[in-house]
């Protein structure tokens, strides 16, 4: 993985301080073509990996990438599955079983749901590979060496005790996509606790590293303590506590620790995308 | 340790299952649902011990403690049955379909010594927290004005019926949506006392209102606006925020951004006069194990620690959720 990867939550309105900000930056990113113009500037930058949630939108994003392989012959894209808020309103307004039945692909339910009180024979993690093969369809022939798990999928697993279908997750995510697992998490040191009992080695873990300790549950401590003796890859999020804290005085800490192989961020503009990116090259030339 | 059963595992009691998993003072003890796609792969991924009668699962597991997260129509036998067994409850929102049945099952909750708290999760969120010290403090003067406002997308087209739709199962947006915004105003000023008029639209939905719009005066006679739609897809997701406006300063604050103007130097510690901005991540304490949102660890935490005697029961008690419900039996009759 890159040291510096580039976010997406300013093009989908989601600004962990601000609504207003959320609000300013939906009306900016309203065409697909302001999206791409942003990450050109990124990779004007040096930063070449777009890590995404598959959001309806990313479809447009990947046509436009295709359309021109040679310009984005090193571009890579690092999806992050599934957007939850679609699931999430599905369930509202469907129900646990209904919401499956329409996003599994295929006659998988069709027939489990006949009648209504028939015996569903269920597979669960079935349930998870055809769901995974649905929202990897738009990423045809983009390069996408890392999958990532959302946090609030990863999380209610773990706090379920589910641990075998994150387990599942990384070795499906192998064997039919042809490339690392990886979990966002808001629950690091639990769930690098979780992955290890259920046999993942050294896994890729997205999380919220930041200096006021804002979303690192159980503690900031808990996190130095993990990232300082165990062994996982670690991408750190949400560096600037969703803006809470100075840039530089943010990437320094950051910066300062071990194991962390890549710093994601996102920003809607080029001076903000090259000053956090020469904040982190000037905090890493001084290790 | 303290055993808790879940009763209903739909889209909330999931939340609240995963929540009192990762949360490490608590022993599940059960979960009941009548779905058997869902007590399936709780058994087999989870191995939590499920059943699909509650009653059943009350007399085999005997929990302390019990999180009901059925819909409102079924809370008030379920919680009733409960509390006559001498279990600790925490229910979702809102608490009943009726303030009578909600005023029975506050006095039951009493007479029988036993925690009662209701899921309205805004309360233990950092920025509403400081807005209600902030309005308790005086620093605002006269709160004359308030505006109670909750935005979000979910319903926003016309479609199928389902429970949401169905007033009598307590859909529609007044007891969904702006229950939440009713909630936090009686908290944050005090709670209604009438309404002066109030719309209810229905948009989308065929038999219930997706938007509430109601003039509200409160118990301490100050007075304000609710403004609340479910059908507004110009938002991501729920949105609620509170503005109040008073003679010495005026607040305006969301779950993530606090805005106060003062008038005035020295009224407040830590704001000075003109306008200042706080974050959520100034004002929100970490949790032990994150799901969607602090607070929603944040009240299973506290309910817990309430039931095991460590703090007062006062949050969200069925008390002031059922002053909630009568807010919500007022404005529904003021509908014009």
């Amino acid at each position: 993985m890159e040291r510096i990867l580039f976010g997406d939550n300013q093009f989908f309105a989601v600004n962990h301080i601000s609504d207003d900000k959320s609000r300013a930056q939906s009306i900016k990113f309203k065409d697909d073509s302001a999206i791409i113009k942003v990450l050109d500037d990124a990779r004007a930058a040096g930063i070449n990996t777009f890590m995404c949630t598959t959001h309806d939108r990313i479809g447009a994003i990947c046509d436009i990438i295709r359309a021109d392989p040679e310009k984005y012959k090193d571009f890579k894209i690092f999806p992050c599955m599934p957007y939850a808020h679609k699931y999430a309103n599905a369930v509202t307004e469907l129900g646990i079983a209904g919401t499956l039945k329409q996003y599994v692909p295929g006659n998988f339910f069709g027939s489990l749901f006949k009648g209504g009180m028939a015996y569903i024979t269920k597979d669960f993690e079935s349930i998870m590979e055809l769901m995974i093969d649905a929202e990897m369809k738009m990423f045809k022939d983009i390069h996408t060496p890392v999958i990532f798990l959302q946090n609030v999928i990863t999380d209610l697993l773990l706090g379920l005790r589910a641990t075998d279908m994150l387990v599942a997750f990384h070795h499906y995510i192998r064997k039919k996509h042809n490339a690392d697992a990886g979990f966002i998490t808001m629950n690091m040191p639990k769930l690098l606790k979780a992955l290890q009992e259920g046999g993942v080695e050294n896994p890729i873990i997205c999380t919220s590293i930041n200096k006021v300790g804002f979303r690192m549950s159980g503690g900031k401590e808990v996190y130095e303590e993990t990232l300082k003796n165990q062994k996982v890859r670690v991408i750190a999020m949400q560096v600037l506590g969703g803006g809470a804290i100075h840039p530089g005085e943010a990437i320094e800490y950051v910066c300062s620790l071990p194991n962390i192989e890549s710093i994601l961020f996102g920003a809607s503009s080029k001076p903000n995308i090259v000053s956090t990116a020469n904040y982190i090259h000037q905090f890493d030339s001084k290790k | 340790m303290l055993k808790v059963a879940l009763i209903g595992a739909g889209k909330m009691g999931i939340s609240h299952l995963s929540i009192l998993g990762g949360y490490a003072n608590a022993d599940i003890v059960g979960v009941c649902d009548t779905s058997k796609m869902v007590t399936d792969f709780l058994t087999k991924h989870g191995r939590f011990n499920c059943f699909s009668d509650y009653n059943k699962m009350i007399a085999e597991t005997k929990p302390d403690a019990v999180v009901v997260a059925v819909p409102t129509k079924f809370h008030y036998s379920i919680i009733k049955d409960l509390l006559e067994k001498n279990i600790h409850v925490f229910a979702e929102k809102p608490f009943c379909l009726t303030y009578e049945q909600s005023e029975e099952l506050v006095k039951l909750a009493s007479v029988k010594k036993l925690v009662n708290q209701v899921g309205y999760h805004n309360k233990f969120i950092g920025t509403f927290k400081e807005v209600k010290r902030i309005a308790q403090s005086g620093a605002l003067g006269d709160i004359y004005h308030f505006i109670g406002e909750s935005y979000g997308p979910v319903v926003v087209k016309k479609k199928s019926d389902t429970w949401r739709s169905d007033p009598a199962e307590g859909g529609g947006c007044l007891m969904d949506y702006a229950s939440h915004v009713i909630d936090l105003l009686s908290d944050i000023l005090s709670p209604v006392q009438s309404s002066k008029g109030t719309l209810l639209k229905s948009i989308y939905s065929g038999q219930v209102e997706d938007a509430v719009y109601s003039l509200l005066e409160l118990q301490s006679g100050q007075s304000g606006v609710l403004s609340v739609n479910w059908s507004d897809d110009t938002y991501r997701k729920m949105s609620t925020s509170i503005t109040l406006v008073g003679t010495k300063g005026k607040l305006i604050s969301d779950a993530n951004e606090l805005k106060l103007f003062l008038k005035d130097d020295n009224s407040l510690n830590g704001y000075s006069k003109g306008w200042n901005v706080k974050y959520i991540t100034d004002l929100q304490e970490g949790v032990d194990f994150y799901l969607r949102g602090e607070e929603y660890s944040a009240q299973l935490d506290y309910f817990i620690k309430a039931a095991e005697g460590k703090v007062p029961n006062t949050i969200n008690s069925f008390a002031s959720a059922a002053n909630t419900d009568k807010a919500i039996s007022i404005i529904k009759k003021s509908s014009i």
